[in-house]
């Protein structure tokens, strides 16, 4: 069966009030942007609290569903033929016609579900429903009707032009990117941060990230694994700003004057200051990152109050407290996971002591970092080089 | 200043090479099997090829098969050999130091019911004649040793191993990886025993996706890939014609004068080597004058992490290998760098440096005062930090 038009089913937005114009055009515009990817002519619209996507060209359907299928904000994705009204006659022969081609199969039970949006359409949903149900059980003798739960919902539309489906294909859910503002992502050559990209964007929010270079510690493939995987956090996300930092004289420095059992600790407060400073400058409200309690020593609850007491801006954690595995698994399916595992080294590793301290004492921490006399001109010149790199 | 000096994983494509692999593709681009005179002109190119390899080696055109490289002929060698010859015994003797391009197919074989013994090697990274000796068997069918080691440049005594090999058993198949010892070291299979010899055009400025298996006439051997029959039905597949015209250029230049030149290196080599050796805590792994290859140096730095080093000496224009491929994820530590007796630290600290008949002295000194200069810098961050 080839269909032309798809019907855009979104549940949350629909409650937003006021504002779901807002969210609707966000959701078109990103719907757009998915579409644009792909091979094909599309036009998407809204009516009266409808989205519709139409195929204006020839298309791959796998391919639109795909695509559809990563926008944030959908629910569902309905293929549906979509006729001009012609008459009672001419609706019920194509309902006919569409059933026969859709399932080789007739042996399930359906319900005709019709709407009468347009009310000057002169039979009744009862009516339809009715009158389609006994054409098509005359028709397929096989089908039966099961209006409780039925295995294939018909439903027919009565709008200015009539729409009829049958099959819905779920969506991501959640809410369309851009509606929720924008966040800084700090995005490490691991498993965990891509998957927070993700799940924050899944909530409307647009991102901007921050990666921590350290050449030659980190090797220029470590930088393009990190580069790979915004791409891939991209499909979802849209455009990422990617904001590399060049970062070996603040470890330099770091590794020299503080304890080694403290770098770990020491170095990702700088980070964060830095990656906070980014993120102000471009507008972000928040920073993302990947922790998850206890995963490692700077990941306790410790540690992470330690971290967190440099930064001005909220600190988003979406898999604190998910287990690796649970991670591991939104990594396979958003396609990160093969990259985040590349043998490459981050500089997190790089420069991690063989017993860092788990429990981190915050006067401690304070007393070393005063010894870090060169720190303010050292962090200034890495955030004068920063290279900016747009990953779409 | 640049200094490349990875060679043992690639070299340059020389301008020769250049010339006639364009010509081939532009002009002479007939299919060898066509029976027009393009494809003779194609099919020309190949008989050349052939002609100038069999000179070099001194064996007969017929027991020349082109392949895509290196991989392809140690595993046509060694699969095709094997499946050919199961019927008189099921065993293989080969060293722990060799390439993965036959270990991977050693623990195939092992999977396909093939038992395989793996000979040691002393601390130069030498397989000894008598110990390849020690592990043979009225079942064996197939000894297969490298030539030259690929991580620190050890020569294996391939002629002792040969006549030591078919003075057990004259029908055991003795194979020779030579991807990095073609076209620097002499090799007469006939006068060596060698039965079966694999060869890499892209390791002397070949192409990439070059490369030819000797195997000796009358040595029983299945194909790996079956089609149109081509080179005798041992090797299928319309002929990489600009490849194998590329490969037969270069294995014409590369035996130029190749005493002279590889004099020249071995000279490079031992001077380099006392330099390395003239700096605090820096070990070479390689062994001076013909004891080891006249272009591979491996050279441990213990406390810089190999990768460390690696990207370092980039900075400076200096490309070369990491001794072992290693991550803080994964420790997938060298073969060759453990079986010579190296603990982890030296094995994760080590850097290759690899020539081709191009390189200068000049290079060589850079690389050197480059290391000499990047030391106190690189041993600022120790991993055994008090």
């Amino acid at each position: 069966m080839e269909f032309k038009e798809f019907l855009i089913k979104y549940a949350e937005i629909g409650t937003k009030g006021k504002n779901r114009f807002i969210f609707e055009d966000a959701l078109m515009k990103q719907i757009r942007i998915s579409l644009k990817k792909i091979d094909g002519k599309f036009e998407v619209n809204k009516e009266n609290g409808r989205i519709y996507v139409e195929a204006l060209s020839e298309y791959d359907y796998d391919e639109v569903i795909e695509a559809l299928s990563h926008v944030f904000g959908i629910v569902g994705i309905s293929p549906m033929i979509r006729i001009s009204d012609n008459g009672f006659e001419d609706l019920k022969n194509t309902v006919i016609e569409y059933i026969r081609e859709m399932y080789s199969d007739k042996n399930f039970t359906f319900k005709v579900n019709a709407r009468r949006a347009r009310k000057n359409y002169p039979m009744e949903s009862m009516e339809i429903n009715a009158a389609v149900g006994e054409a098509l059980l005359n028709e397929f003798p096989e089908m039966k009707v099961d209006v409780h739960n039925p295995e294939v919902l018909i439903t027919i539309e009565i709008r200015k032009n009539i729409n009829i489906y049958s099959m819905t294909l779920p969506g991501p859910g959640g809410m369309p990117v851009g509606t929720a503002g924008k966040a800084m992502l700090m995005l490490s050559g691991g498993i965990d941060s891509p998957v927070a990209g993700y799940m924050i964007s899944k909530r409307g929010v647009m991102l901007n990230a921050t990666y921590f270079h350290a050449p030659p510690y980190t090797s220029e493939r470590a930088k393009q694994k990190v580069i790979d995987l915004a791409k891939k956090v991209a499909v979802y996300s849209g455009p990422i700003e990617l904001n590399v930092v060049n970062f070996t004289e603040v470890q330099l420095h770091i590794y020299d004057k503080c304890p080694h059992e403290e770098l770990t600790i020491i170095m990702k407060r700088v980070m964060y200051q830095i990656a906070e400073k980014l993120a102000r400058e471009s507008g972000c409200l928040g920073l993302v990152t990947g922790e998850s309690i206890a995963q490692v020593s700077s990941q306790t609850l410790q540690s992470l109050a330690v971290i967190d007491e440099v930064c001005g801006l909220p600190v988003y954690r979406p898999v604190i407290a998910f287990d690796k595995q649970d991670i591991v698994d939104i990594a396979e399916k958003i396609d990160t996971y093969e990259i985040s595992i590349q043998p490459y080294e981050d500089c997190c590793t790089t420069f991690v002591a063989k017993h860092p301290v788990t429990k981190p004492n915050f006067n401690a921490i304070k007393r070393s970092e005063a010894k870090l006399d060169r720190i303010e001109e050292l962090v200034e010149a890495a955030l004068a080089s920063v290279e900016k790199i747009i990953v779409e | 200043m640049e200094a490349y000096l990875d060679n043992a994983a690639t070299t340059v494509v020389s301008e020769n090479v250049k010339d006639i692999m364009i010509k081939v593709m532009s002009e002479d681009y007939g299919n060898p099997s066509s029976l027009h005179m393009k494809g003779i002109i194609a099919e020309n190119y190949i008989k050349e090829a052939k002609e100038i390899i069999a000179k070099c080696l001194k064996v007969n055109e017929k027991e020349i098969i082109f392949t895509s490289g290196g991989t392809e002929s140690n595993n046509t060698a060694l699969i095709g050999c094997a499946r050919a010859n199961r019927r008189a015994g099921m065993h293989i003797v080969t060293s722990k130091v060799e390439h993965s391009s036959v270990s991977s197919v050693m623990a195939y074989l092992e999977k396909e019911g093939f038992e395989v013994t793996y000979v040691d090697v002393d601390k130069n990274g030498q397989v000894s004649p008598d110990k390849v000796k020690a592990a043979l068997r009225p079942d064996t069918i197939i000894v297969s040793i490298m030539h030259i080691n690929n991580e620190i440049g050890s020569v294996m005594p391939i002629a002792d191993i040969g006549e030591a090999v078919h003075a057990f058993n004259k029908n055991i198949v003795f194979h020779v990886d030579a991807i990095q010892s073609f076209g620097k070291l002499k090799i007469l299979p006939k006068k060596m025993n060698i039965d079966a010899l694999s060869v890499s055009g892209h390791k002397f400025h070949g192409p990439k996706g070059s490369g030819f298996l000797y195997i000796r006439e009358g040595v029983k051997m299945h194909p790996l890939i079956y089609g149109g029959g081509q080179q005798k039905g041992v090797r299928s597949g319309t002929e990489n014609v600009p490849a194998i015209a590329g490969l037969g250029q270069a294995v014409r230049d590369a035996y130029e004068n190749l005493t002279e030149k590889m004099d020249r290196l071995y000279d490079i080599k031992d001077k380099f080597i006392d330099n390395m050796l003239s700096l605090p805590e820096v070990y070479v792994n390689s062994s001076k004058g013909k004891e080891g290859a006249p272009h591979i140096i491996s050279v441990s730095v213990p406390g810089v992490r190999s990768e460390v080093m690696l990207h370092s000496l980039e900075e400076q224009g200096v490309y070369v290998s990491s001794g072992s491929a290693c991550s803080s994820h994964k420790q997938a530590l060298s073969s060759t760098l453990a079986a010579i007796g190296l603990d982890k630290e030296r094995i994760d600290s080590t850097v290759r440096f690899s020539m081709c008949d191009n390189t200068t002295e000049e290079e060589m000194n850079y690389a050197y005062e480059t290391v000499k200069m990047l030391l106190p810098k690189v041993r600022i961050l120790r991993r055994d930090k008090k």
